[in-house]
């Protein structure tokens, strides 16, 4: 019931953008079918002539349809970067399969003794294709569109993902947020469209093949109209920016972006998190979102944007572990403190962009590092009997090779045996592991430990003003109270949410910082 | 056969092939205008393929057909077959016309005015028993096996061809339709003036329609020539056998009045009648025999349910009937 009252709050609140989503979803839906008609027909007409290369085509076409849908964009951004052009070609592949094989069915339906009677009579191929095999084929050839066409009103809210608007970007908002109602917001129109072409397009089939051949005729001149409403003129400005659903929705995240350096004048897309980097990288968008240590930040030669007013919190990485460990071992104290501070933004970004974009091995990365610090020491052949350390890391290649630093640290150092427990899916099962003792140590951020784990009320963390001494200071006395846990001294880099621009672009227009970004706007 | 006249259709040493297997080798057939020419045979001896070369539905691999003295291939095949009458026996009519939208479908490619077209629908439809109010608007699904192939034949005959070919056109029909549809395709005045070539592979059929035949076996011809030709001077043993089991029959229907009283008298009107009409209810008389009536038509009014007179009785004309058949055998021997 509440959701249900949230949901109508929401439309309520958001009518002018559901009204655009829809009317982009239309868009994406009918340019794709356009194309996927313009193009299907023909082939299946052309297939009913050669039936040879039929299951060659539809074997190809069914090929193309199981790929998940996710992974078609995914292969279609380099080639077609983002926006609506892979949406469309995605939707468009997508909605190919039904349309040629009822095309085809449908032509190999037609009784070969009319064909053969029309002949006979004196029309020409063309006459007998026009006059006796289209219209015939129709009522079938209605329901491979009517398929297409459900197909594509539910795939069609993935373009999303790819800044291609429609109705997904409600429902991926929702799920980065948890947020039901928003996700009912963008899910019941789409399935109500859904559910409204398919009875329409069913009751159509069901008319004669006279007024079938008039609807498909009509319809050949509504699909341009309806894919024309993507085009629809949107807002423009100096710059475009392109944000995961997840730091539109946020509190922390654009909501306060906005507010505090005032950038009004940036409109955004919406699309998948794991393809900001891709849009900046192919200049589709200008400003994006991301994370301040990411590797792609060197591999696309990006600029993170000083966050001079600290409107990120700050994800200072620390090592969190079980005090009974440094009890039993004291020599590892020292050990463990020889990376305190040693770690900086840049540094960290070219560790990830080696393991993300060289794809060189953790372990590699983290000694070349080590021997370029001179803190490598050959690992020592530890007893047979020798107590185990046993390290964890989520499941990213930052935490890999962190964990593998303090990993090859023990192993020069002391006679102790270590095991590493890495790609422990997320930051709950990290703590909980540690919590339970499964692991002895992990690699955690401040701003994670201080939001996700301890979630104390807001005016606790409004009290803190993302000052990092203050987090830090917080969070260690907190997990020493709660959870007996002890977070020792910081590595040296931030890894938090930041604006990310092209070098270059950054560059010509004399932004840095934030501030400078909102300030160029505003001019 | 009227051979003053220069041949309507001209087909010299046609063969096809599909494939390595010869489906039709080295046939050669001259039609003068007005024939009906019926190709008889068992399934796979080519007369389909025979016949779909006429109108270029399929090509020859070798030899020509000369149409009116003109190759067949100088012209576009759209153009040739407007001109030919098709029947075929599935009808093939276009099942999102209506009845008379499938009899204008000709004469609308050939661009006759619509008032023409109107015209001649409602004529043919009248004359095949198909009241033209009542069919006109139907589509085929509504009409019967008979009803179609009734519609097929006025679709084939509304541009007036010269020339109509029919592929099997009663196979598909029930003992009774196909009897009474092919008495009234006999007494079509408009088929009677055309030059028809007919497939079959029922005997009966190509005895009552043909002027004459055509029997093909392997994609050969075995023997073209008159039914009477056919059944008492078969060219070969493969002609003899096809016509074994009905033999019988055949002769009775063959043969005439004329060939079994040789002295024909007064009783028997020879006036120029030369047809017998089919049983009506009203019965006939006695001056509707002729001379050309068959043995079997004359055997079925002496025994029919009205009593006849009949300058005859059956036994003397089965008596006349053994006859004349010891003759043409001896005939054939000598």
């Amino acid at each position: 019931m509440e959701t249900i009252t949230a949901l109508f709050t929401f439309w309520h609140d958001q009518a002018g953008k559901l009204g655009e989503q829809t009317l982009q979803h239309l868009g994406l839906t009918a340019a794709s079918l356009l194309l996927a008609v313009l193009l299907g027909v023909p082939l299946g007409l052309g297939l009913s002539r050669q039936p040879r290369w039929a299951p060659a085509v539809l074997g190809l076409a069914g090929g193309l349809q199981t790929v998940p849908s996710i992974a078609l964009l995914g292969f279609l951004i380099p080639l077609l970067g983002i926006g609506p052009k892979p949406a469309i070609f995605a939707l468009f592949l997508y909605s190919l399969l039904p349309i040629i094989r009822n095309t085809l069915a449908g032509i190999q339906g037609v009784p070969p003794a009319v064909v053969d009677a029309a002949r006979g009579l004196g029309l020409t191929d063309g006459q007998v294709l026009r006059r006796v095999e289209l219209p015939l084929a129709l009522p079938v050839l209605m329901a491979g569109i009517r398929t297409a066409t459900v197909i594509n009103v539910g795939v069609a809210t993935l373009a999303a993902y790819v800044a291609a608007g429609g109705l997904g970007e409600f429902i991926f908002g929702g799920i980065a947020l948890n947020n039901p109602a928003m996700i009912l917001a963008g899910a019941l129109p789409a399935a109500g469209l859904a559910l409204a072409f398919d009875a329409a397009l069913g009751g159509v089939q069901k008319l004669s093949t006279r007024r079938l051949g008039q609807v498909g005729g009509a319809l050949l001149v509504a699909l341009p109209l309806l894919g024309a409403l993507y085009l629809l003129p949107r807002a423009r400005g100096k710059l475009l920016a392109g944000f995961s659903p997840e730091f539109v929705g946020r509190a922390d995240g654009l909501p306060s972006l906005t507010k505090t350096y005032g950038l009004t004048h940036l409109p955004n897309v919406v699309l998948a998190p794991a393809l900001v980097y891709e849009a900046a990288r192919h200049a589709d968008v200008d400003v994006i979102d991301g994370y301040s240590t990411d590797g792609r930040i060197r591999a696309y030669n990006l600029r993170v944007l000083h966050d001079d007013r600290r409107v990120f919190p700050p994800y200072y990485a620390v090592p969190v572990v079980r005090p009974a460990l440094l009890r039993e071992h004291p020599e590892l104290v020292a050990v463990l403190a020889q990376l305190d501070g040693q770690i900086s933004d840049s540094v960290m970004t070219n560790l990830n962009y080696r393991a993300d974009y060289l794809h060189q091995p953790p372990q590699a990365i983290a000694e070349s590092f080590l021997r370029r610090r001179g803190l490598w020491r050959a690992p020592r052949p530890a007893p047979a009997d020798a107590p185990v350390v046993r390290l964890g890391s989520k499941i990213f290649a930052e935490q890999y090779i962190l964990a593998e630093m303090y990993a090859a640290l023990i192993r020069g150092n002391t006679d102790l045996a270590v095991q590493t427990k890495t790609g422990l899916g997320g930051t709950t099962i990290c703590f909980e592991a540690l919590r339970d003792g499964a692991i002895d140590l992990y690699p955690e951020y401040t701003g994670t430990g201080l939001l996700v784990l301890l979630q104390p009320p807001p005016a606790v963390v409004d009290s803190l003003g993302g000052q990092p001494a203050a987090v830090l200071n917080y969070v260690r006395t907190e997990f020493r109270r709660r959870y007996g846990l002890e977070w020792l001294a910081p590595l040296g880099f931030n890894n938090t949410y930041a604006l990310l621009m092209r070098q270059q672009q950054a560059q010509r227009l004399g932004i840095t910082s934030v501030s400078e970004l909102g300030r160029h706007l505003r001019q | 056969m009227p051979d003053h006249q220069p041949p309507i259709i001209r087909a010299s040493q046609l063969s096809k092939r599909f494939g390595a297997h010869a489906v039709v080798r080295e046939v050669s057939f001259e039609l003068a205008a007005g024939e009906t020419l019926v190709l008889l045979g068992p399934s796979g001896c080519g007369k389909t393929t025979l016949l779909k070369m006429l109108n270029r539905l399929i090509e020859s691999d070798g030899g020509t057909v000369e149409i009116n003295g003109q190759d067949v291939r100088a012209q576009r095949p759209e153009t040739l077959r407007r001109g030919i009458g098709y029947v075929i026996q599935q009808v093939g009519l276009l099942p999102h016309y209506t009845v008379a939208e499938n009899i204008a479908v000709v004469p609308r490619l050939l661009g006759h005015p619509p008032t023409a077209i109107a015209a001649r629908t409602t004529a043919l439809l009248t004359r095949l028993h198909l009241p033209p109010e009542r069919y006109a608007g139907q589509y085929p699904h509504q009409l019967s096996g008979g009803q179609q192939q009734r519609v097929g034949l006025a679709r084939a005959l509304a541009a007036d061809p010269p020339i109509v070919l029919l592929d099997e056109p009663f196979g598909a029909l029930d003992p009774l339709t196909r009897a009474s549809i092919r008495r009234e395709f006999r007494e079509l005045e408009e088929l009677r003036r055309k030059t028809v070539v007919l497939v079959t592979h029922d005997v009966t059929e190509a005895f009552e329609l043909a002027d004459r035949i055509m029997l093909l076996d392997a994609g050969q011809i075995q023997q073209l020539g008159t039914p009477r030709e056919l059944l008492f001077r078969p060219a070969n043993e493969f002609v003899r056998r096809f016509f074994a089991a009905e033999r019988l029959a055949l002769q009775l229907r063959t043969l005439t009045l004329g060939d079994v009283f040789l002295d024909l008298g007064d009783e028997v009107s020879t006036g120029d009648q030369g047809y017998l009409p089919a049983y009506s209810p009203n019965g006939l008389t006695s001056s509707a025999l002729t001379a050309k009536t068959t043995v079997h038509e004359a055997l079925e009014w002496l025994t029919g349910p009205t009593p006849a007179t009949a300058p005859f009785t059956v036994p003397q004309l089965m008596g006349a009937f053994g006859e004349a058949l010891q003759r043409e055998e001896d005939a054939w021997k000598r």
